[in-house]
């Protein structure tokens, strides 16, 4: 359990997101507020359409909301302009989507060797095969995405993900795109990682089998958090 | 990062965007376009130098220097320091003597190196088979030629005289560089070795003696003399390439010029639609990619910074492989060349490498940069939301370095400035009249309805991005108009051209008739089997007076221009404008008749005299004083070897002036005994042979013919990467499309057919716009360009249509087939 005292490492206040489509304006997300701490582990579940991904997308500075703000370690995220943003993610943030979003050109080495390399790391490979190797896939460094299954891809986005030892991690439907076995081997690989690297976990969900393993749930209806 | 390391990265992903094929199209682009301008560069370097020495044999040298006095010594050591071959030689008219008869014939006295540029030929005997002589008469020998042998009868033990001396006659002169156009050369010839000049006591104070020093040489070295040797020259010296004497030849090389610059350019443009489409491609496979290294953390300045990076260095590697290939091929060229035409290129300079490298490069910052830079502003938020793109495609304004640097391009092929800026406008104007003709192909398409659910399918996705289809139509018809170019009309063309100036073209020219043989000599040429020949009169003046200014030599600073002023002109009248003549400026006569004081001046003798419309010019006719107006300028085709005049008149204004008439007729080889007969039945007439002339001109535009063919393969590689890239561009969208499709039930005819359709429409409205460019290309290049008379071949429209529709679909079908055969899934991971 994470501790109460623990520091606030995210915090929402007053989200929300209006998009205007032709001549109606949509709203997507309304005043949605709630803190994390660090160490948590969070899933944000609701039905589709219910604004998850918006949310996530909101919270980890992918977009920007039409009110309120989001603060990530004590820093006012929408404060920032976009590159400030991108400086802030490349520090603090880890991603793990449901297409996995693994660049197509590069083996699983070089797809998960990127974040150290945008990051100015000197020695990224070593971490990277260290890394590649923790989640199994030690024999299939070179491999294109395109060689890997399913489950397999999703585990190099998750080394990915852990490979630059983020504070923050963003999941989006991580086993959206996985069959149940798949979906249980990978979301194990996730807990584990998380709690070896004591980072703060954040995801989106339909999968109960996930938000069962989470500190906390919150709820998601119409744009709305559900007390 | 530091910079290093962003290099390192930069590196690093262009060796993975190059493993995983992703840039294989962009570097493809690139590399044919560097090497395609490569290859016409070093080509068109090296056939113009071969074409510019074909010509220099006409004149037996590079450059000519001549004077009525000997030539200062200096000129000649100047020339031997500086690495070039130069000899002398020295012409004047004397009577040549054997037994009882004397005839007048040209002597010109040798010196070893003669000739310098193209060939001395001679035979053992009158008649008889000659050979290239590789020497000069030796030391109390001459060699005459065949008119002088059959003029004085000259048998084997013969000795002729000339002046004090007498000669054996060594050889029979067939054939002989250096034939000028004037009063001598209808005159029969004497070749004689110059150490044998002394004793003939010939030349003496007075003697009507041309000194001629003939220098040759590396076409550089041989500019850098004329231009050392031009001020130290006194007036009166005359210093002449083969542009400046023969306005046949100069019109012929200029054409030729043009030809393989147009054909350069032309590559050039299908190059940068290339890259710009290959740029494109690659904008849409990697906004994935992009959007995740921002969402990791990259910002967009270091994108921008590492895609520049990658680029340069991609551009650098694509533009050395380019230039390999350009040198490779032109080596090929070369070797096929010179099997053809017997020729030895001249070395190729570095300088076409180099500009081909940068063109190359230049032209992917131009068509590449601007999609990269839109690629930096792809929305983050596209890691979750995939149907997110880039805001905004970049627009025509993103492209104005690209298009700056075509324009610089045209400018710097052209060499012209108004050539340049036409060309440039055209192909402006051709872009915007194909998008409008496509958008309204597409409205067009979109109202024929209910054809069943492929052809919906199919003319759905086309009208659905008309902005992407218009771009995919006009880089199509861009590709086939160029094929259909080079194809096509391009013989046509070239056939045009060589037709301007037929194998029957005139050889022989015929002055200084006088108005009673007018008839006879037409009937005698007829009877001989010639057609009969029109005959110009001509009336000899001196050019005194410009709108009431009188001029001299002095008011001029270009030589050329003095030496017009100098000498008489030949001016004649008409009724009628001659054929190969256009009225560039004012109205000829014909169309407003009335005034007989009127003039009309050839356009190039007007540019550089300064003459302008409404100019009054005196002439000084046999004393008396004419004067009249400019009323039109006329281009002339001089390469068509038909009598010309700088300067006519309507009838009227000189008819009562002592007059002579010229003509030219067409004498087919070997016939000189017509020849004879003429100046024997006329003896007063001057003849004079351009045959050679004629032949080597001939020869020139078959040499610059068979270049512009073998530069157009390039431009017809670059068509093809258009074809491609164009085809690619939106092959995958096209597969991820199918691919739902075939996941919904759709059956792989259904799709086919879809495919058929959509690909079928693209290529037949791109057919469409490309046989219309084409066709107005054509009109342009014949009418304005290369001022031939060209009539569009109809069959244009059917092939591009058809053409264009049957190619496109089948490159289309044939790129979207693996849809039909792999498993949907597979095709989906593998589109991500």
């Amino acid at each position: 359990m994470p501790n109460s005292r623990a520091q606030i490492i995210l915090r929402a206040s007053g989200i929300g997101k209006q998009v205007t489509t032709g001549t109606t304006e949509l709203t997507i997300l309304s005043d949605v507020s709630f803190e994390v701490r660090a160490g948590e582990t969070v899933a944000i579940v609701g039905v589709s359409g219910s604004g998850k991904s918006t949310l996530l997308g909101l919270l980890a500075g992918l977009d920007t909301p039409s009110a309120g703000s989001v603060g990530i370690d004590g820093h006012d995220l929408y404060a920032l302009d976009e590159d400030g943003r991108a400086a802030l993610r490349g520090r603090m943030v880890g991603f793990v989507f449901q297409s996995f979003q693994l660049l197509p050109a590069m083996t699983a080495l070089e797809n998960v060797t990127l974040p150290l390399e945008l990051a100015g790391t000197a020695e990224a490979v070593a971490p990277a095969r260290a890394m590649l190797a923790r989640v199994g896939l030690a024999e299939r460094l070179h491999h294109y995405p395109k060689q890997l299954s399913g489950g397999e891809q999703q585990r190099v986005a998750i080394a990915r993900a852990f490979v630059t030892r983020p504070k923050l991690l963003f999941a989006d439907e991580p086993t959206g795109n996985l069959d149940a076995a798949t979906g249980g081997q990978v979301i194990d690989l996730l807990f584990e990682l998380n709690r070896e690297s004591g980072t703060t976990l954040l995801l989106v969900t339909h999968d109960e089998a996930i938000t069962g393993r989470c500190n906390r749930v919150l709820h998601l209806a119409a744009g709305r958090l559900q007390a | 990062m530091k910079v290093a390391q962003e290099i390192r990265l930069a590196w690093r992903l262009l060796a993975r965007d190059w493993r995983a094929g992703e840039i294989t199209l962009i570097a493809a682009a690139i590399v044919i376009a560097v090497a395609a301008v490569t290859t016409v560069g070093f080509f068109t370097d090296r056939v113009q130098r071969v074409l510019e020495l074909e010509a220099n044999r006409l004149l037996g040298a590079d450059l000519v220097i001549s004077d009525s006095r000997p030539l200062d010594p200096e000129l000649q050591r100047e020339a031997s320091r500086r690495g070039l071959a130069a000899t002398e030689i020295l012409r004047f008219p004397s009577m040549v003597m054997l037994r009882d008869r004397a005839v007048l014939a040209e002597v010109k006295a040798v010196s070893p190196g003669y000739p310098l540029r193209g060939e001395l030929r001679i035979a053992e005997r009158l008649f008889g088979p000659d050979r290239v002589a590789g020497t000069i008469p030796g030391p109390g020998t001459v060699w005459v030629d065949e008119r002088l042998h059959t003029s004085l009868d000259i048998a084997a033990e013969d000795r002729v005289g000339l002046g004090n001396s007498r000669f054996a006659v060594g050889a029979v002169v067939t054939h002989e560089p250096g034939v000028e156009l004037g009063f001598l050369s209808g005159a029969p010839r004497v070749v004689l070795n110059t150490h044998d000049l002394a004793a003939t006591g010939l030349v003496q104070p007075g003697s009507r003696v041309r000194y001629r020093l003939h220098i040759a040489g590396d076409s550089e070295a041989v500019d850098a003399y004329r231009a050392w040797a031009q001020p130290r020259l006194r007036p009166g010296i005359r210093i002449e390439g083969v542009r400046d004497a023969r306005p046949e030849v100069r019109s012929a090389l200029e054409r030729a010029e043009k030809y393989l610059n147009l054909a350069a350019l032309t590559s050039v443009l299908l190059a940068a639609v290339a890259i710009a489409l290959a740029a494109r491609r690659y904008l849409q496979r990697h906004l994935d990619g992009c959007a995740l290294m921002r969402c990791l953390g990259a910002s967009q300045a270091l994108i921008i910074r590492l895609y520049a990076v990658h680029f340069t260095v991609l551009g650098v590697l694509a533009a050395a492989a380019g230039t390999a290939i350009g040198a490779g091929a032109q080596a090929v060229l070369v070797l096929w060349l010179g099997r053809v035409v017997a020729v030895t290129l001249p070395p190729a300079s570095t300088l076409p490498a180099l500009h081909g490298a940068a063109v190359g490069w230049l032209l992917l910052l131009g068509f590449a940069l601007p999609p990269l830079v839109s690629l930096a502003q792809v929305p983050t938020l596209r890691v979750l939301r995939r149907e997110l793109g880039v805001p905004g495609s970049p627009g025509l304004f993103a492209y104005a370095l690209g298009m700056g640097v075509i324009a610089a391009m045209i400018l710097w092929r052209a060499q012209e400035l108004r050539l340049g800026l036409t060309v440039l406008g055209w192909f402006v104007a051709a872009m915007a009249i194909a998008c409008a003709l496509t958008w309204l192909l597409l409205r067009a398409v979109g109202t024929l309805r209910a054809r069943g659910v492929s052809w919906r399918f199919g003319v759905a996705n086309l009208r659905r991005r008309t902005g992407g289809t218009i771009l995919q139509v006009v880089a199509l018809a861009l590709g086939i108009m160029a094929l259909l170019t080079l194809t096509l009309i391009r013989g046509d063309l070239l056939r045009t051209w060589r037709e301007s100036l037929p194998r029957d073209a005139p050889n022989r020219f015929i002055i200084n008739i006088q108005p009673d043989q007018v008839a006879a000599i037409g009937r005698f040429l007829e009877e001989r089997g010639t057609a009969a020949p029109e005959l110009f009169p001509m009336v000899r003046g001196r050019l005194v007076g410009i709108s009431g200014r009188s001029v001299t030599a002095e008011d001029y600073a270009d030589e050329r221009a003095r030496r017009l002023i100098t000498r008489e002109f030949n001016l004649s009248w008409a009724t009628r404008l001659q054929a190969d003549n256009r009225i560039v400026a004012g109205t000829w006569w014909e169309r407003a008749p009335g005034r007989a004081d009127q003039f009309s001046v050839e356009r190039g003798l007007a540019e550089t005299l300064g003459i302008g419309m409404g100019d009054a010019l005196t002439f000084d006719v046999a004393g008396t004083a004419v004067t009249a107006t400019v009323t039109s300028l006329r281009s002339v085709d001089w390469d068509s070897f038909n009598v010309n005049f700088f300067v006519v008149a309507p009838p009227g204004l000189l008819d009562g002036y002592p007059a002579t008439y010229v003509t030219s007729f067409h004498l087919p080889g070997g016939r000189v005994e017509v020849l004879n007969a003429l100046v024997k039945a006329f003896p007063n007439i001057v003849l004079i042979d351009v045959a050679q002339v004629l032949s080597q001109v001939q020869r020139m535009m078959d040499h610059a013919a068979l270049a512009v063919q073998f530069v157009f393969l390039f431009t017809i590689a670059a068509g093809l990467v258009v074809l491609y890239a164009a085809v690619a561009s939106t092959q995958d969208e096209r597969l991820y499309q199918a691919t739902i499709m075939r996941t919904l039930g759709a059956s792989r005819i259904q799709i086919r057919r879809a495919h058929l359709a959509e690909f079928g429409l693209t290529g037949a409205a791109a057919g469409f716009v490309a046989a219309a460019g084409a066709s107005g290309l054509a009109y342009y290049i014949a009418h304005g360009f290369l001022r031939l008379a060209y009539a569009p071949d109809p069959t244009v429209w059917l092939i591009g249509i058809a053409g264009g529709a049957l190619g496109v679909a089948a490159a289309g079908t044939l790129g979207t087939r693996r849809v039909l055969e792999a498993a949907p899934l597979k095709v989906l991971r593998a589109l991500g």
